[in-house]
């Protein structure tokens, strides 16, 4: 076995997350009640607390060595509350899509703890993290690979109940498939059906029917619709709006279009080589960022408007994304910030609010890791 | 280092230049495929022009044929099970189609090149850069290998990979996404084409690189006062980089326009809903506006127009007849320089 890494940097002094109620119980039975008691509207539902997952580069054949770790998620935490839609977005390799692993307890966290309704998932076994399970479910990026391609439309969202048969009783199910399907906007008749008869549009709605089946409360969205053509994502984006109104579900949206986050989330975290760099509502982060990375990334996307875009400064980042298995010192993105100082290579910036902003009433007073966090405006036009 | 430009000095020569003219004319271009199930009609009858120094994007969902017509242009098409019933493809006064084979490999890459969406499938894994992008020279020139791989140097300091002469000797999965389609973009430019067509070039990137990749792509196309023609499904792309825009849907160009009357005033049903359709960075909106229904399958396209079904708009002739592309004009008949629409209501769709 590998010698778990000790994070060794400072964890962050996070303010935006709220105490964690943690809730101790003794045996499974008090697990699972734990975990099927109902959360009220805007309280937190899940917590994440200083989540680190590193994936070990081992060297040698018969006796493997480790000789280092990519560090895909250092240290994050935030909370999605009851019925919100988190957004998080970065470039590929920030370790967006590992994060959402980990929530699913698909990885196994290398250190820090996840909260769900006050009990620590990255330890439950057994009873208890199954009933976790069901409450957590994930759609997936690739509608065209995500479904068995030999199983019908019927089977593959009729799935779940062969593991949790206490939601739907063995005579129920073709019809609670129906109603998924038509909940979900296709004729409840293909249930025969199989994947490749439908359009990339039809299969994420399929996928988004599994994902319904066992009525979670946290459904996990790992780029639902980057495979889509813009005519077909809109009509998906919609009915997630609707499947959230209508079932009260708490949405973590994962995605590098920041246009579409905007438009789904209620807040948004900004992630950078396994760090979050800022946390906001989504009005603090699109219209008052203040992490150089953040106005980066923002200003970076091409607006489909000539005329707004001809009155916009726009900041173009130089080089990649370093290696997460050998991330840069001090601030990770300094090797390609434009305000990098000595200070940056040296201290890790916390996230928090900038001490400037701290008394103030702004919206640029939000969690914000930068030494020289200001505010800019650069989605709108000048 | 980082660059910010501010607006002021965005605005730069885009168009016109000495070595000016029109390069490529598409007319009436027709492809269709046979297969199994029937013949899929992929491209019906497609007319479009790209002069130096012009950047004519194509806009089109997946299987609006976009991508089979560049192909076309190219010669790179698979025949069989691809056809071109009718149509001509006219590059510099010379219908490409009449061209015995080896008239077009002269013209294929010397003259017109092609920039692939997906670099990493494009590069062949198991030979360096340096011996692909010395290819070109090789082929076409008849250089030495020595001197081919000096070329293929300098090729990688122009597109701006850091390190070139350390790293021409490198695989393609030593490089970054980024820097995978830099080396597409320099093998497109080696013998300095006169028209490079790019297909998705910055799909598979993230949003900071494709701001380096596209602002690279600009810089060199008026450097060189090349024509390119721009295959994407990103309307935000297009408004960064375009001149003049042609709409596809099923095969057919529904609207041509200038790259500002476009966004600002839309001609077509299916323009206009593509527009509504795309969450806005700036401003959030409360529900997206969703055409409805789903793009046609290629082996039957509805009868009349092929947006009928999808269409907000449509009425009984719209199931009839198909509607030629037609000159959009103003209200009281002033021309539109540019401007097309291929829709029974026009009129109603731009004028309000």
């Amino acid at each position: 076995m590998a010698e778990v890494p000790k994070n060794d940097e400072p964890t962050d002094a996070t303010p935006n997350v709220s105490e964690v109620e943690t809730v101790d119980a003794e045996t499974p039975e008090e697990a699972v009640a734990a975990i099927e008691a109902p959360v009220e509207r805007g309280e937190p539902i899940l917590q994440v607390r200083n989540l680190v997952k590193h994936f070990p580069l081992t060297q040698g054949v018969i006796v493997k060595r480790q000789i280092g770790a990519v560090k895909a998620v250092d240290g994050i935490s935030f909370d999605l509350y009851q019925g919100e839609t988190l957004g998080i977005v970065g470039e590929s390799g920030c370790g967006k899509s590992t994060v959402a692993k980990l929530l699913m307890t698909l990885e196994q966290a290398t250190a820090g703890e996840v909260f769900y309704k006050g009990q620590d998932i990255t330890k439950l076994s057994g009873r208890a993290l199954k009933a976790v399970r069901r409450n957590i479910q994930m759609v997936f990026q690739d509608p065209y690979t995500s479904l068995n391609p030999r199983m019908t439309v019927g089977d593959i969202i009729g799935e779940p109940f062969e593991i949790h048969p206490e939601v739907a009783p063995k005579g129920s199910r073709r019809q609670k498939v129906q109603d998924l399907l038509d909940v979900v906007g296709l004729n409840p008749e293909y249930i025969n059906r199989y994947p490749h008869q439908f359009s990339g549009g039809q299969r994420q709605r399929i996928g988004i029917a599994r994902g319904l089946a066992l009525n979670p409360e946290i459904i996990i969205c790992d780029e639902p619709v980057s495979a889509l053509d813009v005519s077909v994502q809109a009509q998906v984006i919609n009915l997630m709006e609707k499947l959230q109104d209508e079932f009260n579900l708490s949405y973590l949206f994962i995605a590098h279009d920041l246009s579409i986050v905007r438009h789904i989330s209620d807040r948004v975290g900004v992630m950078y080589l396994g760090k979050m760099a800022e946390i906001g509502s989504d009005e603090q982060i699109y219209d008052h960022p203040t992490h150089p990375y953040t106005q980066a990334l923002l200003s970076a996307v091409p607006v489909p408007d000539p005329e707004a875009r001809e009155g916009r400064e726009r900041i173009i980042l130089t080089g990649d994304v370093p290696s997460p298995a050998n991330p840069p010192s001090g601030c990770r993105f300094r090797t390609r910030c434009w305000k990098a100082q000595d200070k940056c290579a040296q201290e890790v910036p916390l996230l928090a609010i900038p001490e400037r902003f701290v008394d103030q009433d702004t919206p640029a007073a939000h969690e914000s890791a930068c030494h020289f966090a200001e505010e800019k405006d650069v989605v709108h036009a000048a | 280092m980082t660059i910010i430009d501010k607006p002021a000095d965005v605005p730069a020569p885009r168009s016109g230049g000495e070595k000016s003219g029109r390069l490529l004319d598409v007319k009436d271009l027709h492809v269709e495929f046979h297969t199994r199930d029937g013949v899929v009609k992929a491209v019906n009858g497609v007319n479009y022009s790209v002069d130096a120094g012009e950047t004519l994007a194509v806009l089109g969902e997946s299987g609006s044929g976009k991508s089979v017509t560049a192909q076309a242009i190219m010669g790179i098409l698979d025949m069989p099970p691809g056809k071109i019933p009718q149509g001509e493809i006219v590059f510099r006064g010379q219908d490409m189609l009449k061209m015995s084979n080896e008239e077009r490999r002269k013209v294929r890459g010397r003259k017109i090149a092609m920039i692939f969406q997906d670099a990493l499938s494009s590069l062949n894994p198991v030979l360096s850069v340096g011996y692909q992008l010395g290819e070109m020279f090789r082929v076409h020139e008849g250089m030495s290998r020595k001197q081919s791989k000096a070329k293929a140097v300098e090729l990688m300091d122009r597109v701006k990979i850091p390190a070139a002469k350390e790293r021409v000797n490198d695989y393609p999965h030593q490089f970054s996404g980024g820097m995978r389609q830099r080396i597409m973009i320099a093998m497109a430019l080696a013998l300095e084409p006169d028209l490079i067509i790019a297909d998705e070039p910055t799909t598979a990137l993230d949003v900071t690189v494709q701001a380096q990749v596209m602002d690279l792509l600009a810089e060199l196309q008026r450097e060189y006062n090349m024509g390119l023609i721009l295959i994407t499904h990103d309307l935000g792309v297009v408004a960064d980089v375009a001149d003049k825009i042609a709409v596809m849907y099923a095969g057919r160009i529904v609207e041509t326009a200038p790259v500002h009357e476009l966004y600002k005033r839309p001609a077509h049903p299916y323009t206009r809903g593509l527009l509504d359709s795309i969450p806005r960075l700036d401003q959030k909106g409360s529900e997206l506006y969703a055409i409805k229904g789903l793009p046609p399958n290629l082996l039957k396209i509805p009868s009349g127009c092929a947006f009928n079904p999808r269409c907000p708009k449509a009425q009984d002739i719209c199931r009839t007849e198909v509607p030629p592309l037609v000159p959009v004009t103003e209200r009281d008949g002033t021309d539109l320089a540019g401007r097309g629409s291929a829709c029974h209501f026009w009129k109603e769709t731009i004028h309000g």
